[in-house]
């Protein structure tokens, strides 16, 4: 997936959205920022299939050496699929962190929140905040 | 010189039909173990244990002995642990069997030694900490600091008032968040201003009826005293909230001021540091807490009382308002032990002047390294400073100069100050002397120091140089973690 | 003055490099209203052979158990400790360092607490073991707290009554703070009406506080089908013999590990052991040594998980756990070094043979009888027909007996009963001294 073409959090997790037979269907990772801030991961805790996950709260948790991350969903609905080798192979997200990196998917309730940066504006806020 | 053979894992160690032990034949008649017990309670097989003998034995942990770094061997100057002397005659005294042989149920005519020691003990606690009642049961400051919130809540209820926050501020012990969501309570952070003082404009703020609590670690982690703390007190006071005092600084203030003066309620004391308990590769601790009279009926129990009739020491389980128990028996006693026998040699003027020289001490350390390392809470502290190598990383362009800095000292011979914490201060190095180290000792350490900084980047990014191992994987540790030997790891 | 080393002209060089006229000068930031200002009301300084002499009286006013028959338990026992415990344990380079926070120079800690870890799970049949938490009681209620948020369910927890009555009230305490329902229930057979959904899960004791063997086993189904966890506390003695909780299909076990090499102490410090199964392991809580290797291929060891700890993860930490036992974790890892599977099956085994040699003779006699027919190890209950708990004590106490441990202080309908251990130090001739005295 191209960079450019997703949405971002300020919280650093990206979303792709795309429509299927009318509902919204959400792709949700983590930026490549955010790997290379966060330095070498270990361990992931991915969100079970079925649960409800509410935009702005947390979903999951990511995990350095010595720092744990709280990892928080751009929409609200309900995990439909989660990214199962993931946890297992985390070098993924250094590697290719927009496309097989994703984390999870999700049907949307409701519209987007109005919160979500695009591409330009979210490399800003990481350039004042890096 | 080293014996890597002897330091293999014992389980390499082992041969089939060794042991180490030899047990006394069974002197009364002998049943079958079958007899005795139905077969679906008993095990299969034996545990799968190392064989070995007891030369081996000692020989193994001997040489594992000599990998670590101690007090007894080395410059230990790890901030916020005051890794100070441990006096050999506590330990001599501690293992007697008048009070390492006692059975916590013996009957208390029994043992009126050891409960006058503690009775005693309970008594020059509360008097050192300004906070008349105290409790010795909890087993290590955090267990303290969980106890005392405990007996905050008890209190609230008891008052018939909903509490639910704990506040502290943004430099504290992780204990002191993770031990008020243990409690029950949700934990705000308070932010500290650029001179590591409390932001008081950001108290006020989140102060309010709903405040049980605010812990505060005075002198601070940063090894200042906040002079606020007053102010703070009469802030969360009028709100009708309680004031914690996380006792882990306390090395700094013997006998020169009490938290009960300056405004606390509740605090701990870290005996395994403050009054020199050995640390023990990492514990035993003990937690006393020492609080306010209006707390104490709240006070884990028992704690022990002096029958005036029977002019005798009982264990008090008090009124029925007590919290009940944190911990079984009756605490750490062993660690108790050596703190009384520790404070009973010094007396009032020997704890001042042990405060007096650990500030003393870290005050000449900080005149030491003040011109080659960045200090950013200026020119004076308590018994501990934090100083940056932020300066350093400007210069040298290393990623993580605080730890190059902490490895390349042990080729030096040094431990290293704590690094990494405070979180508030970058690339932070916490040193603390304590009052057991020379002049000689500190001015060696400050020398190394400023050698150390003039070095290459080269040198410090592969420190360290001469120990038997260096810079451990701790990613893959992490990854996937091998928590136990098994045969098929090797 | 002990220990401190400066001369005062040293110490008037190093004021001179500080910049200051004076110690005081450097508590000026203490305000003047809030220093003490007089001498702290302690008593005075005391020499080392002073402290001794005091001391030594102080020790005299107590009677320690080595000048008696001691058949005292309860959660701490008087197990045989080897030489080996004490000498290796007091080396200077164990007992004087601390956390290690630098793995190059703590390899002998960390290493240790790695065959501490190993040797746990060999012993419990258990998958991983932390470093070591404060004691029996405290791993406990740590280990319950452990279930609530494995199973996400926080409202409810069962104890059996036969558990340790000091580590309920433990148990009571903590969880009446954060408002989980602590049910108490006398016998595994109230189990199916108690257990449901929202139970996270139940804490058996095996053996129990009265010495008796439960079976895990069948416990460990009934718990599981309510999809809770089976939280054991066990004596880690036993475990030379009796089925280890791993394979009983117990979900985190814990032990009060002083039996392993550590002597009574008046209760403490002590060793809480704590270990679950493999995964369970980001939820554990305390210290946890890893195996991993350093720049140049080594194998060492490192502080590993630590993203579970408070330092780390403050208010969302598995525990507020800072300090583990490390001194007392070494010794129990020395004490099952040197008794090795055989040691530990003999010292079970005398254990159990001599404690039920004691309960044959003694409700042989007519004043007393066993209160159950469940099977024991090495501590069983006798109930005195007449009544006069309290006077058998003190009489057995002329004799130099420490007769047992009274329990109506816990259990009223156990009033008039006596909980007796037998560990292997005690000898034929003082268990038939013991039955005499309480006999005649």
């Amino acid at each position: 997936m191209n960079a450019e073409a997703l949405l971002y959090c300020d919280t650093h997790e990206w979303v792709f959205v795309t429509d299927e037979d009318g509902q919204q269907i959400a792709t949700v990772g983590i930026s490549a920022f955010a790997v290379e801030q966060l330095t070498d991961l270990v361990y992931m805790e991915l969100p079970t299939v079925g649960a409800a996950v509410t935009g702005g709260e947390e979903f999951g948790e990511v995990e350095s050496v010595k720092a744990v991350s709280a990892l928080y969903s751009p929409v609200s609905g309900t995990v439909i699929e989660v990214n199962e080798g993931l946890p297992d192979n985390l070098d993924i997200l250094n590697s290719d962190p927009y496309s097989a990196g994703w984390i999870m998917k999700v049907k949307v309730d409701g519209a987007l929140p109005a919160n979500l940066l695009d591409y330009d504006a979210y490399q800003r806020q990481c350039g004042e905040s890096g | 010189m080293r014996n890597t053979h002897a330091t293999q894992l014992i389980f390499e160690l082992s041969t089939q039909g060794r042991t180490g032990v030899r047990l006394p034949d069974c002197d009364v008649p002998e049943q079958s173990i079958q007899q005795l017990l139905p077969d679906n309670l008993l095990q299969a097989d034996s545990p799968t244990l190392p064989e070995v003998t007891e030369p081996e034995v000692i020989r193994h942990f001997t040489n594992l002995s000599t990998l670590n770094m101690s007090v007894d061997t080395h410059y230990y100057p790890l901030g916020s642990c005051t890794m100070k002397y441990n006096p050999k005659r506590n330990e001599r005294i501690a293992a007697w069997d008048g009070f390492a042989q006692l059975h916590p149920y013996q009957s208390e005519a029994s043992i009126q030694g050891m409960l006058q020691l503690l009775f005693e003990l309970q008594q020059m606690l509360g008097e050192i900490s300004g906070l008349p009642a105290v409790s010795l049961q909890p087993a290590a400051g955090a267990h303290g600091e969980l106890a005392a919130l405990m007996v905050a809540a008890a209190y609230f209820k008891g008052r018939g008032e909903t509490r639910t926050k704990v506040l502290a501020p943004d430099s504290a012990h992780g204990t002191n968040p993770a031990s008020a969501r243990m409690a029950g309570f949700d934990f705000v952070t308070i932010k500290s201003k650029d001179d590591g003082r409390v932001d008081l404009d950001h108290l006020r703020e989140h102060l309010g009826s709903d405040t049980a609590v605010f812990m505060i670690t005075n002198p601070s982690t940063l090894g200042l005293f906040d002079d606020q703390v007053q102010e703070i007190s009469d802030m969360v006071h009028d709100q009708g909230g309680l004031i914690y005092l996380d006792g882990a600084n306390m090395n700094a203030i013997l006998g020169i001021a009490r938290p009960g003066d300056f405004g606390a309620d509740m605090m701990h004391f870290n005996p395994h540091k403050t009054f020199s308990g050995p640390h023990g590769g990492g514990g035993p601790g003990a937690g006393p807490i020492c609080v306010t009279d209006s707390l104490g009926p709240y006070l884990p129990s028992p704690t022990v009382s002096f029958c005036e009739q029977s002019q005798s020491y009982f264990l008090d389980a008090g009124d029925g308002q007590s919290i009940g128990r944190v911990r079984s028996f009756f605490g750490n006693v062993g660690v108790l032990v050596r703190a009384y026998c520790y404070i009973r040699t010094h007396g009032p003027d020997g704890l001042r002047r042990v405060s007096e020289t650990a500030v003393l001490n870290a005050n000449y350390l900080l005149s030491q390294v003040k011109d080659f390392l960045h200090v950013p809470h200026g020119d004076r502290c308590m018994h501990e400073f934090v100083a940056s190598a932020a300066p350093v990383k400007e210069a040298t362009g290393l990623k993580q100069p605080a730890m190059d800095i902490a490895k390349r000292l042990l080729d030096y011979g040094f431990h290293p100050p704590t690094v990494y914490f405070p979180l508030t201060v970058p690339e932070g190095m916490m040193m603390e002397p304590t009052e057991t180290e020379s002049k000689q000792t500190l001015d060696a350490f400050a020398d190394v120091l400023k050698t150390i900084v003039n070095e290459s980047a080269e040198t410090l990014e592969h420190a360290p140089h001469s120990t038997a191992i260096r810079r451990p994987d701790e990613v893959t540790a992490a990854r996937q973690p091998i928590v136990k030997w098994t045969e098929a790891t090797d | 003055m002990p220990f401190t080393y400066n001369t005062p002209a040293q110490q008037a060089e190093m004021l001179q490099a500080i910049g200051a006229g004076s110690i005081d000068e450097l508590f000026q930031s203490i305000p003047a209203e809030m220093q003490l200002g007089r001498p702290l009301n302690i008593p005075p300084a005391l020499g080392e052979l002073e402290l001794t002499s005091h001391m030594q009286e102080l020790a005299r006013q107590n009677t320690d158990i080595t000048q008696s028959a001691c058949f005292l338990g309860a959660g701490s026992y008087d197990h045989f400790v080897p030489a080996v415990i004490d000498t290796l344990a007091s080396r200077g380079e164990f007992y004087t360092s601390y956390t290690p926070y630098q793995p190059e120079v703590s390899q002998g800690n960390l290493q240790v607490m790695f065959e501490y870890q190993t040797l746990i799970c060999q012993l419990t049949g258990m998958d991983v073991s932390n470093a070591s938490l404060y004691d029996g009681g405290s791993a406990t209620v740590e280990a319950m707290l452990m279930a609530c948020s494995i199973t996400r369910r926080h409202t409810k927890v069962i104890v059996l009554e036969s558990v340790h009555p000091e580590y309920r009230q433990i148990i009571e305490t903590y969880f009446k703070t954060i408002g989980t329902q602590v049910v108490t229930i006398s016998d595994p057979s109230q189990l199916p009406e108690e257990l449901d959904e929202a139970t996270a899960a139940v804490l058996v004791q095996s053996p129990n506080f009265f010495g008796n063997v439960e079976d895990l086993s069948t416990l460990a189904e009934q718990v599981h089908d309510a999809g809770a966890l089976l939280v054991c506390s066990v004596d880690p003695i036993s475990l030379g013999i009796l089925k280890r909780p791993g394979d009983a299909g117990v979900d985190i076990v814990v032990a009060e590990g002083q039996s392993l090499g550590t002597p009574l102490l008046y209760g403490g410090p002590y060793l809480g052991i704590m270990a679950c199964r493999e995964k369970f392991v980001r939820r554990l809580p305390g210290r946890i040594a890893g195996q991993t290797v350093d720049q140049h291929g080594n194998r060492c060891w490192v502080l590993t998980l630590q993203t579970r700890e408070q330092h780390i993860r403050r208010e969302k930490a598995t525990s507020n756990i800072c300090t583990n036992q490390g001194l007392f974790a070494l010794r129990a890892a020395i004490y099952l070094s040197v008794m090795g599977p055989s040691g530990m099956r003999d010292v079970a085994n005398l254990c159990l043979q001599k404690a039920h040699y004691a309960q044959q003779q003694l409700t042989s006699l007519d004043r007393f009888e066993a209160v159950t027919d469940q099977p024991f190890f090495k501590e069983f209950v006798v109930r005195d027909k007449h009544g006069d708990v309290s006077g058998l004590l003190e009489k057995a106490e002329d004799f130099n007996i420490l007769a047992g441990v009274p329990l109506g202080k816990w259990y009223p309908q156990y009033e008039d009963c006596l909980l007796i251990a037998v560990t292997e130090k005690r000898t034929r001739d003082e268990i038939d001294q013991l039955v005499e005295v309480l006999g005649s």
